[in-house]
């Protein structure tokens, strides 16, 4: 017994020290606000990110290894989640270890308030000032005028239908509210969606004075959420990445439902009937190369935001991936690559365009159009979506 | 010459403390277990039961939810939370339950007529190859496996294929909690056959002779002796059913339609969204039905069949 009792006795010692080890790091890490470089330095040879599958695909990375000599490690990640839980890790800041994070909207402040990523000089990326006006100070990676990232590529959130079942054609999004598709309709598994129900009901319910999608009080995050709750048996399931509902789509056991360009492109690749509309207004996503807290290799990370939105390269990925450049010169490569892509992609819409696309942002509780903290924080929005599918 | 005389000064003194160190385990022998096992032992409490420690620690803090900081001030937000009403948690792990009980006892019903012929009727060739059916999935991902049945059960797949050939409507099973019990039953039954085809075979022919000379028939032996002897072979095997099921999130994921949340997949969820206290809080409740199931399990007998 009293060999146990010792065992006991030190366990617990280890895991004290343990645990103090595992506490300190996380209150540590502070993005530094000053001090942005000034030019990009020699390359340190590598760079690692962690990306959407093929964010770096080597049709266009391999260039730019050879160049810059920054070989480049890829991560990839399936979801917004994977990508912060990632940056977060081991301390935060990226761990030490990772370089860039091509970060989408719904975890790109969430990404900023974790000092898990660093201010960026925007001056030293040339591309930056030829960008949409739209995506060059967003909501979604600029704060108090502090940049923490260069936006990358954006896309709407469209509605993608099978055209051989749907018929007559939908028009809007009302069509995955209604009981006319039921147990025929798929919707994205992920906190943000909330953001749509809350957008639709902008329109068809003005009385719950919804201003912002994303900023919701606590009265109009329920309201939301109800919607969703109505919303659930009609249908067939949510997905969770993208190829889940290229797969149902093929499969037949969805006819209709929420999605991306890059699904619809896939499925059309695989000589599936479908189309989609983007239904204005509507909810977007814009991705940002966000440089790491503690990013190990700085100048390479550089170079890359430097090359990626150069007009050659941003066309060339977007038609890879189905998704439209923040660069608008790099329309006449689109239409090389593909003809009329760049009209295709909107990349040539009016700025009154772009107001009605609401690109994904972390709900935080400061709301832009409503004094004092009283909007719903992520953390609100989880549990509701929680609630919602559990 | 000198480094010789070194060798030879060194060479006793180093006999000599390697005899007092065998003296001194022959005299304690505590001490020389302790050096075996302190290595592996310290190794598995530190690396096993320290991280569970750990993660039942941190289910006492919370995640600030403007920077994600975890705040190390002890509460129990987590739990109430978790026990709250009108919060789906409990909701999730009901199911979660319900599942993990269903696939039991459907692997335990499918398993035991297999396991017995295995066991007390078939020739050894035949043995042999019902073995390797068995085992055949295993030797294959498990990812493999779950989108095989994706495959089957899709509205265009091989089942309503089949339907359809033999005249009848189709069935859309595919994202459904009927999905997941099916494929949940399927993926773990090997590990149900096994341990009863153990508690099966080591049942000895003469206690079925002897029943049967007292004058019991067929039915009567199997419920008086084989039954109660495959027993903690069925409890056995039902706690890998059971806890495999219990700690799943791929095939909900895969399989599940818009009302199959399971435990695994909100921890996983929270965990993405870097609030491992909450995770850890929630991550505690399989553990105890675990727990409470393992207690079970002894009271029948289960480790000794395992």
């Amino acid at each position: 017994m009293r060999r146990i009792r010792k065992g006991h006795a030190l366990t617990a010692v280890l895991l004290v020290a343990v645990v103090a080890g595992f506490a300190i790091p996380a209150a540590s890490v502070k993005a530094s606000r000053t001090g942005l470089p000034t030019k990009i330095g020699k390359g340190e040879g590598a760079l690692n990110v962690i990306e959407w599958p093929a964010y770096t695909d080597p049709s266009f990375a391999k260039k730019f290894q050879q160049q810059t000599g920054c070989i480049i490690h890829r991560k990839d990640a399936g979801s917004s989640n994977e990508m912060f839980a990632l940056m977060h890790a081991n301390g935060g800041g990226g761990g030490g270890q990772y370089d860039l994070v091509s970060a989408s909207g719904d975890a790109s402040l969430r990404l900023i308030y974790a000092h898990d990523v660093q201010a960026v000089n925007v001056h030293l990326i040339p591309s930056w000032k030829n960008f949409l006006p739209a995506f060059k100070s967003p909501p979604h990676n600029t704060v108090n005028g502090i940049h923490y990232g260069i936006s990358l590529q954006w896309g709407p959130n469209t509605l993608i239908y099978n055209t051989k079942k749907v018929k007559p054609a939908p028009k809007g999004w009302s069509s995955i509210y209604s009981p006319k598709y039921k147990g025929k309709l798929t919707v994205p598994n992920n906190p943000i969606q909330i953001a749509d129900a809350a957008l639709y009901l902008m329109t068809t319910k003005p009385s719950l004075g919804i201003k912002d999608p994303y900023e919701l009080t606590r009265a109009q995050l329920t309201a939301a959420a109800q919607l969703l709750i109505r919303q659930k048996p009609l249908l067939k399931r949510y997905w969770n990445y993208a190829t889940d509902e290229d797969t149902s789509f093929k499969n037949g056991d969805v006819w209709m439902g929420a999605g991306w360009p890059y699904q619809t492109l896939q499925l059309q690749s695989n000589k599936v009937p479908v189309k989609e509309i983007v239904p204005l207004p509507t909810t977007g996503w814009a991705d940002t190369w966000m440089l790491a807290a503690r990013a190990p290799h700085p100048n390479c990370a550089y170079m890359w935001m430097k090359y990626v939105t150069t007009p050659k390269v941003e066309a060339k990925q977007a038609i890879v991936f189905g998704e439209t450049p923040v660069n608008p010169k790099a329309c006449p490569y689109m239409n090389q690559l593909s003809k009329g892509s760049c009209a295709g992609y909107h990349l040539n819409e009016p700025a009154s365009y772009y107001n009605k696309i609401h690109f994904w942002k972390t709900p935080v509780p400061t709301c832009g159009w409503k004094k004092g903290n009283s909007c719903m924080d992520y953390n609100a929005w989880q549990q509701a979506w929680t609630q919602i599918t559990g | 010459m000198a480094v010789d005389a070194g060798a030879f000064a060194t060479g006793p003194s180093l006999r000599r403390a390697r005899l007092r160190l065998s003296g001194l385990f022959w005299r304690r022998p505590w001490l020389k277990a302790a050096g075996l096992l302190g290595p592996p032992l310290g190794a598995f409490l530190i690396v096993y039961v320290g991280a569970l420690a750990i993660l039942f620690i941190s289910s006492f803090w919370t995640v600030n939810s403007f920077t994600s900081a975890i705040e190390h001030t002890w509460t129990l937000a987590n739990y109430r939370l978790i026990f709250a009403g009108g919060q789906p948690y409990l909701h999730i792990a009901a199911l979660t339950l319900e599942i993990a009980a269903a696939v039991t006892v459907t692997d335990a019903i499918l398993a035991f007529p297999l396991a017995f012929f295995m066991a007390r009727l078939a020739g050894k060739r035949t043995r042999a190859l019902l073995f390797v059916m068995v085992l055949l999935p295993l030797w294959s991902s498990y990812l493999v496996r779950v989108y095989a049945w994706q495959a089957i059960l899709s509205h265009n797949g091989a089942l309503n294929w089949a339907l359809n050939g033999l005249g009848l409507p189709d069935q859309n099973v595919a994202y459904t909690n009927t999905a997941m019990w099916i494929v949940f039953s399927y993926l773990w039954l090997p590990f149900m056959v096994l341990p009863i085809y153990a508690a099966l075979e080591r049942i000895p022919d003469s206690y079925l002779e002897a029943s049967a000379d007292l004058g019991a028939r067929g039915v009567r032996t199997f419920r008086a002796v084989i039954l109660p002897l495959a027993l903690p072979g069925v409890v056995a095997g039902s706690i890998f059913t059971f806890c495999l099921t219990l700690g799943d999130y791929i095939t909900p994921l895969l399989v599940g339609g818009p009302s199959s949340q399971f435990i695994g997949n909100t921890v996983y969820r929270y965990i993405g969204e870097a609030n491992v206290p909450f995770a850890a809080a929630f991550a505690t409740i399989p553990l105890a039905i675990v727990g409470v199931y393992l207690l079970l399990a002894r009271r029948l007998g289960a480790f000794e069949a395992l």
